[in-house]
């Protein structure tokens, strides 16, 4: 039994020894965490570039990810953070693009689209009711309507 | 309602409010047609795109420094600035990269030639697998450098190996392959801005 628990404590040793080993710099306390987590998943991985750095595997994602974890340690802001990213791999590792005279359209464009088709349905609206006109049935009309629904002539009111 | 007026035989006042939608027919089948022809052709252009080119932030910009040891003189060490008043191609390369080997008798070529200086940098590689390709394969490279756990890599925002840098003499980078040295990109692109850069 003792020699049981001895080698349970010698491998739990190893095992918790083995964890701590692999990752020395990564360790952030949990609002650093937090950050860095939040800024992995606003950057892309420009090696899979439809999963962020915080998804992928690629190596790339790896080493950003290290690199995001040591800046957040070394008190950088998390603006300071996307601007190393920009600098490097350009506006592309953004996932929300930020707002410049090329962008416009992406940004406005959509708002645009739903301003345009609201105006068309309204003038499709307006030119019905030009259409459907408010004149009221002549007599002949009335008999003619009536004689089609196979009812009694009825005289208007 | 419009029917049962029409059915009445109504001519004159069937007439006057149809007149304006009249002309419009035209319009009604030419604007959706414009709209499909300008969208369908936003999309055809989009096919002939490569996703993987992205415009780097780095045009135009100085090359950032670096300072690193050599790949086959470990005891010596290289920075950009020693290539001041040259153009040179700066190559990111790997033993593990596949697309490498397509671009590397191009390389050997240049170097054959004495076309322009190429530095090489290492990108996560072991020295042993390293030295060992260039035998295989031959070595075009005035000097590599030795980039083991990617972080100068970083500085240039490598993320498709191989990538090439030209580089001025007053060392800004002037233009980026990413991928392969294709001989169409340096018949027609690259040789001629390093010609150019040359003369100046």
């Amino acid at each position: 039994m003792t020699l049981r628990t001895a080698i349970a404590c010698v491998l739990l040793a190893l095992l918790t020894s083995g964890v701590s080993a692999a990752t020395p710099a990564l360790q952030l306390d949990a609002a650093g965490a937090r950050r860095a987590a939040a800024l992995a998943e606003q950057l892309r991985c420009l090696v899979c570039q439809n999963q962020s750095i915080a998804e992928s595997n690629a190596e790339l994602a790896v080493d950003l990810r290290r690199e995001i974890n040591e800046q957040i340690r070394a008190g950088r802001s998390d603006t300071d953070i996307r601007d190393f990213m920009v600098a490097r791999y350009g506006d592309f590792v953004l996932y929300r693009p930020p707002v410049k005279s090329h962008t416009l359209l992406l940004w406005f464009g959509p708002a645009l689209l739903a301003i345009a088709a609201l105006l068309a349905f309204m003038r499709a609206l307006r030119n019905r009711r030009r259409r459907v006109s408010e004149r009221p049935l002549t007599d002949a009309e009335h008999a003619e309507a009536a004689r089609l629904l196979g009812g009694p002539a009825s005289t208007p009111q | 309602m419009n029917e049962v007026r029409g059915a009445a035989g109504d001519v004159s006042a069937d007439a006057s409010p149809a007149a304006p939608t009249e002309p419009k027919s035209a319009l009604r089948f030419a604007l959706p047609l414009g709209i499909f022809v300008v969208l369908a052709g936003f999309l055809f252009v989009g096919l002939g795109l490569n996703p993987r080119e992205v415009p780097s932030p780095f045009i135009g910009k100085p090359a950032p420094a670096f300072q690193l040891t050599q790949l086959a003189r470990p005891e010596q060490s290289f920075s950009p600035q020693q290539m001041q008043g040259e153009v040179w191609l700066f190559n990111v390369w790997a033993s593990w990269c596949v697309a490498c080997r397509i671009e590397h008798p191009l390389l050997v070529d240049l170097a054959k030639k004495n076309v322009i200086p190429i530095v090489g940098l290492n990108y996560k590689d072991k020295r042993d697998a390293a030295l060992g390709w260039l035998g295989q394969f031959g070595d075009p490279y005035q000097l590599s450098v030795v980039d083991t756990d990617g972080r100068v890599g970083i500085d240039y925002g490598v993320y498709g190996v191989p990538e090439t840098f030209v580089i001025d003499k007053t060392g800004v980078i002037r233009f980026k392959q990413i991928g392969p040295i294709t001989e169409a990109a340096w018949r027609d692109k690259i040789l001629p801005l390093v010609r150019q850069l040359q003369k100046s």
